[in-house]
């Protein structure tokens, strides 16, 4: 507990801007627990840290924490990363994304950044749902749900964020959810020291809205089905495909080692300096 | 400046230079160092040329996946401290109004460069227009001043460049510049002297101590003071409507203050930041009212018309948002007529005849067929007018 009361003390802007929007039960503290935890970890200076987020409820997370902090327009906080990294690259740049901000209006900066490989990380809080405009369906939501614009039933097909990021050509995903809280906490810690860009998929419950309109009970009900619908990329290779159909694959899912953009960018300088002139 | 440096014999560089070009010895020379963009007709040249030019000088280029992203990156390169901007077409800078209402907000500098072509949708990509001038006052939703500038010549390409950097650090909001396609794909002579002497402003940076900066402060000008991410000011930065110190706020009596600050930071600086060019005004009793490439063929027009002894006057707007309001007020205290010849439906002319009141005849001459308007058409209207 004392140790909790530190990191509060260090990392949110307790004083300022608390209480905080989030409904009770709501897995986006955990996520945040997590992630100020890998950075206290990890070591770094608060004034290194800038944290970039879009728009709904996950992008009112930068705003309770002490770091340089910018809530930027829907679905284009990585653009916006991108700017930060490359204008000032000592500075350490983490976007905190929801679903429909990730995938649906911000899908084609999603799947650029990370083609570009670009050295910024993306925490993107998966909760199926539009949950601060009042429960809509997103791509993340799964087909045959309810949501406050599907009422009948959803018939589109969910996107796979994860599996998304990897063949977009991310250097690090891993997924994890809120109920598996150690896994996330050491899957921030890495997607943070990645050297390029890397995501962590955080499945979350948002029991006030999808909860609520496809009857799946409480905060902790919605969190036991996690518990009981996860499996670790080790289990999931021995499993076959219809095996896995509704299962949630967590831990790391791509490690790779790909040039950085910024390094990149380097060689293109010192290209073009040569050039200087001639 | 000095006295001494003032006084250097400079040397020399003649140039032959498109309007676009122009535009990039301008933003290099404003300390530009971070662009962003996506390839539109007739900008295009813009991006090729500062990938080229900007590594040689430790600044940044990057071709982003579209116009949003191309803005959202130079916002976000600004706020790590480095000068910024973009450029585009209608097409992309249509896309680009949701990330401009953000500089707005967050009062963040950056420029951006929009060669008119011929709308609506993606219309004419390779033919000159004038018809953006409204939107680039309102594109973006909600209430909010905006910082407009045209060109009319390749050098005032470079010059105009350099006063919206020089605006949008001053001010902190961003600046639009609108040239056409005309000016920015014909070629001039562009004189450049080693030791002209330019002014280049960087955005005020705090002073104080991290723990006393108020980021969103009302000081007596309006604008705050700036720090860059990284500088140990650790503040909030949102698109929502934020309190002095960048949170979110619902509070009226924050809300009210904060937008009126946004509208004083501007309009308290009217006359620094309206700029106008006035041809054989003093005695004019036919003024024409013109911006971009039709105030060339105003300026011959307005030649042949003194020729033939006709008392006609020029009034060449370089700002064109603010709308220069004094501008039209000092031709109208001796011109009877006043002629708007625009590549739109008429969107400057409005202005005109807002500020006019009835005091003078308004005639609209407006061209929106991708062709420009000539010397002749501009003179056959002075002569049927008068």
């Amino acid at each position: 507990m004392a140790e909790v009361t530190k990191l509060i003390h260090k990392y949110l802007r307790h004083d300022k801007k608390f209480p905080h929007v989030w409904c009770p039960g709501c897995g986006i503290g955990i996520m945040l627990g997590a992630l100020i935890r890998a950075i206290d970890r990890i070591g770094y200076e608060k004034d290194e840290i800038v944290l970039v987020s879009g728009i709904g409820c996950s992008g009112r997370l930068p705003v309770y924490v002490d770091f340089n902090t910018l809530h930027t327009t829907h679905g284009r906080a990585l653009t916006f990363a991108t700017g930060v990294k490359l204008a000032k690259p000592s500075l350490k740049v983490i976007v905190i994304m929801g679903d429909g901000d990730a995938v649906a209006i911000g899908g084609n900066h999603f799947i650029h950044a990370a083609r570009r490989n670009i050295d910024v990380k993306a925490i993107i809080l998966n909760n199926s749902i539009y949950g601060m405009t009042g429960g809509q369906y997103s791509p993340t939501t799964p087909y045959g749900m309810r949501s406050s614009t599907t009422i009948y039933s959803n018939i589109e097909q969910a996107f796979k964020i994860s599996e998304l990021a990897v063949t977009a050509g991310a250097a690090f995903v891993g997924r994890g959810t809120v109920y598996h809280a150690k896994l996330l906490d050491s899957l921030m810690e890495k997607a943070i020291l990645k050297q390029g860009f890397s995501v962590v998929e955080v499945i979350a419950h948002c029991h006030t809205q999808y909860g609520k309109q496809n009857r799946l009970g409480t905060a902790v009900e919605m969190m036991e089905w996690q518990r009981d619908n996860a499996v670790t990329v080790e289990k999931s290779a021995t499993m076959k495909a219809e095996e896995l159909q509704d299962k949630i694959v967590i831990g790391v899912l791509v490690d790779k080692e790909l040039p950085v953009y910024q390094d990149e960018y380097d060689k293109i300088r010192e290209r073009a300096r040569g050039t200087a002139g001639k | 400046m000095s006295q001494s440096q003032r006084k250097k014999k400079s040397h020399q560089k003649e140039l032959l230079l498109q309007g676009n070009e122009a535009v990039v010895e301008g933003a290099l020379r404003a300390g530009c160092r971070f662009f962003a963009g996506y390839p539109i007709t007739p900008a295009t040249e813009i991006s090729e040329i500062l990938s080229i030019r900007l590594p040689q000088v430790d600044g940044t280029f990057i071709q982003m996946e579209d116009e949003i992203a191309s803005l959202g990156a130079v916002i976000g390169a600004s706020l790590a401290g480095v000068k910024s901007m973009t450029a585009t077409s209608g097409p992309g800078f249509s896309l680009m109004q949701e990330n401009l209402g953000f500089a707005i907000i967050a009062e963040v500098p950056c420029v951006i460069v929009n060669v008119m072509r011929g709308g609506p949708s993606t219309g004419l990509p390779t033919f000159p227009s004038q018809s953006d001038v409204m939107q680039a006052r309102w594109g973006t939703h909600g209430d909010h001043p905006a910082i407009v500038l045209s060109a009319s010549t390749v050098r005032e390409c470079y010059d105009i460049t350099i006063k919206a950097f020089n605006f949008s650090e001053k001010f902190r909001t961003p600046v639009v510049l609108l040239i056409d396609e005309v000016v920015a794909h014909m070629r001039e002579k562009m004189v450049l002297s080693d030791g002209e002497e330019i002014e280049i402003f960087n955005r005020v940076k705090p002073t104080v101590p991290p723990e006393w900066y108020i980021p969103y402060e009302d000081t007596p000008s309006g604008i705050p003071a700036m720090a860059d991410f990284g500088e140990g000011y650790r503040y909030h930065v949102t698109g929502l409507t934020h309190d002095i110190r960048g949170f979110p706020t619902s509070r009226s009596d924050e809300i009210g203050p904060f937008i009126a600050r946004l509208h004083r930071k501007i309009s308290q600086h009217f006359s620094e930041i309206q700029m106008a060019e006035f041809y054989e005004t003093e005695d004019a009793e036919i003024t024409i009212v013109a911006y971009g490439c039709v105030a060339r063929s105003a300026k011959r027009a307005m030649i042949e018309a003194r020729e033939k002894g006709l008392k006609v006057g020029l009034l060449t707007l370089v700002t064109i948002w603010p709308f220069m309001r004094s501008a039209v007020e000092r031709v109208l205290q001796t011109s009877k007529i006043l002629l708007v010849p625009e590549m739109n439906m008429g969107q400057i002319s409005r202005e005109v005849k807002r500020v006019n009141r009835g005091i003078a005849k308004v005639f609209t001459l407006n061209k929106v067929d991708g062709t420009i308007i000539t010397p002749e058409e501009i003179m056959n209207q002075i002569v049927e007018v008068s």
